[in-house]
């Protein structure tokens, strides 16, 4: 573009560094402020996975007093992955989806604000929330349900079902991008709760027919189950871990790449 | 403070249309351009070969009907959206692979905003995009704030939500501000208090492009109206110009001619009467005017007028809309 004589200055300031890294953080807590701040958020984040992981952990394991311990364990792992699995899925695709569709994301987009800063802080959220309720989880574990894990074990599986937040936030980014506001709750569970279950996690693997455990290992909470049980050692067949990480790093670069496309299809559209 | 300073000067001396005397080239000066500009969305055109030029201090207004293309514009001059084709320029950087939006605020239309934080919070976080904010005790007394800064967004009315919006935009102290539709669903009073603040953007130095389907809006606050429909420029003038230019005349009177007889004289595009006083709606004043007075000596009362300025947009973009199926 031809350049053109202005009166005024033309060289745009930039931020400083630490204004920079100002900028980061107070995206992230805002973010997380406004997450906090919403009930519906919060509660179905928290309270269900907690709730369900008393039902299905602790009071069904009740029943027998043998492996009380290791059936809480097990849910442990299980509940913990469908716990971390809503933060992501809920957090950055229905969130996404009505700042994207109300315009919020608009003024974002035209204000001078890094969009890294923006996936940042969603993902910041993400682990804050997944940490609490894996914390949540294992405290009541532990406290009722018998759970023993060494330290190391359960920092282990805490930072594991933290960090299995990134391949479902990469998911949300994904629905995030294609969902319109008004539907993005309904599609978030149409794919989160069918795909809960198929992956074993209400209901163990082996309970479950032939088809559907052939179908788990086509699913990415299946994986990140797999690796939780790994660490707890209670997986029924232990398979190599690695194996499952590398499918859920193609699952989450195969989310990117869909959430990337949706970002450039955005970028010709009016709003709403 | 210095660079508000030359601002003001530059401002000063550009509104007078006069070129500035220090600059190299005797040409008008632009901070933002655009040239051919075209953007469709489907089968629609939104902008059509538009060219558009904003000068440095100035409040243009963006004037025209709900789908004229006015927020696509913006966006576009934002760096939000992508033209198809043509060129935009905005302090000489092309705002969609460029890194302008630090010098620009913006307030749009937006549906939703985050409704749990407060105001305050809003405020703070998009100051923190900017690399020379303004305090945010500074913002909060410009766009009003002050009272409601510790409320949550969701609990404010329709016009303390747009002064919060109105706050975003100027807290990162832009130099050139995009208001679309500031105004839009507001009382009269928020609307006059939107106005005030307005026109203290433009007492500091900035500058600023408004867009707006209210014509007594764009004629109370504008220094230059552009008329957009159906992403054309089709008037472009000071409100006086365009006032002038668009229209016509209302003629009163009182008279003995009748009803009939008044409706019949050519340029009299509509007539009411009450009684024997006349309002007459006409193109041009003079030759209604004397064909009045020679058939009716009595004729008293003369009071000849512009039209008010809603019929004058009316009018303006019918006409456009007439001609173009014509052509």
């Amino acid at each position: 573009m031809a350049a053109t004589t202005f009166p005024v200055a033309l060289a745009t300031p930039r931020r400083s560094l630490s204004r920079t890294f100002a900028l980061y953080a107070k995206e992230a807590k805002y973010e997380l402020i406004n997450k906090t701040r919403i009930p519906i958020y919060a509660i179905s984040t928290v309270v269900f996975p907690l709730m369900f992981y008393v039902l299905f952990g602790i009071v069904l394991g009740h029943d027998n007093p043998a492996n009380r311990g290791e059936t809480a364990t097990y849910v442990l792992a299980t509940m913990g992955c469908f716990g971390v699995m809503a933060v992501a899925l809920f957090g950055f695709g229905v969130s996404l989806a009505m700042e994207r569709g109300q315009g919020w994301m608009q003024m974002k987009r035209a204000s001078p604000m890094p969009i890294s800063a923006y996936f940042l802080a969603k993902l910041f959220a993400a682990v804050v929330f997944s940490t609490v309720i894996m914390l949540l989880l294992l405290t009541v574990g532990i406290l009722f349900g018998g759970v023993h894990l060494s330290a190391a074990t359960a920092a282990k599986l805490v930072g594991i079902l933290v960090a299995g937040s990134i391949p479902f936030s990469a998911m949300g980014l994904a629905i995030g991008y294609f969902a319109k506001p008004n539907s993005a709750p309904a599609v978030v569970n149409l794919v989160y709760l069918p795909m809960s279950f198929c992956s074993g996690l209400w209901i163990p693997l082996f309970l479950l027919p032939h088809g559907l455990q052939v179908l788990a290992t086509f699913l990415p909470p299946f994986h990140l189950a797999q690796l939780a049980l790994n660490t707890v050692g209670l997986a029924p067949n232990p398979t190599p871990s690695w194996g499952h990480v590398e499918a859920l790093i193609t699952f989450t670069l195969v989310c990117l790449g869909v959430a990337a496309w949706g970002y450039r299809r955005d970028e010709g559209k009016t709003y709403g | 403070m210095s660079t508000a300073i030359s601002r003001q000067q530059v401002q000063s001396r550009d509104l007078s249309g006069a070129p500035i005397a220090e600059m190299p080239h005797r040409a008008p000066v632009s901070i933002a351009r655009t040239r051919n500009l075209k953007k469709s969305y489907g089968n629609v055109v939104a902008l059509d070969n538009l060219n558009l030029d904003i000068r440095p201090g100035e409040l243009l207004a963006l004037l025209g009907p709900n789908g004229a293309g006015k927020t696509t514009l913006v966006r576009t001059l934002l760096g939000v959206a992508r033209p198809d084709s043509g060129s935009v320029s905005v302090f000489g950087v092309d705002p969609y692979h460029g890194q302008i939006q630090g010098r620009l605020g913006a307030m749009l239309q937006v549906g939703r905003v985050p409704e749990t934080l407060k105001v305050r919070e809003h405020i703070d976080l998009f100051s923190s995009y900017y690399p020379n904010p303004l305090l945010l005790k500074e913002t909060f007394e410009i766009a009003g704030l002050t009272e409601i800064k510790d409320r949550p967004y969701g609990e404010l009315s329709g016009g303390q939500k747009q002064r919060v919006l109105f706050g975003i935009a100027i807290c990162g102290n832009p130099d050139l501000l995009f208001l679309d539709e500031p105004t839009v669903g507001l009382d009269v009073e928020a609307r006059r208090l939107m106005w005030s603040q307005i026109r203290s953007l433009i007492a500091r130095g900035k500058t600023v492009l408004l867009t707006t389907h209210y014509l007594n809006e764009a004629d109370a606050l504008a220094d230059r109206i552009l008329v957009l429909n159906q992403g054309a420029i089709i008037a472009e003038g000071t409100p006086a110009e365009i006032k002038a230019r668009a229209m016509g005349k209302q003629i009163r009177c009182t008279s003995r001619l009748t009803l009939e007889e008044v409706r019949q004289i050519q340029g009299v595009l509509s007539v009411k009467a009450d009684r024997n006083a006349f309002e007459l709606q006409v193109n041009a004043a003079e030759p209604v005017v004397r064909e009045l007075l020679q058939r009716d000596s009595w004729l008293a009362d003369l009071e000849v007028t512009n039209a008010g300025l809603e019929e004058a947009f009316l009018a303006l973009t019918q006409n456009h809309n007439a001609e173009s199926k014509e052509n």
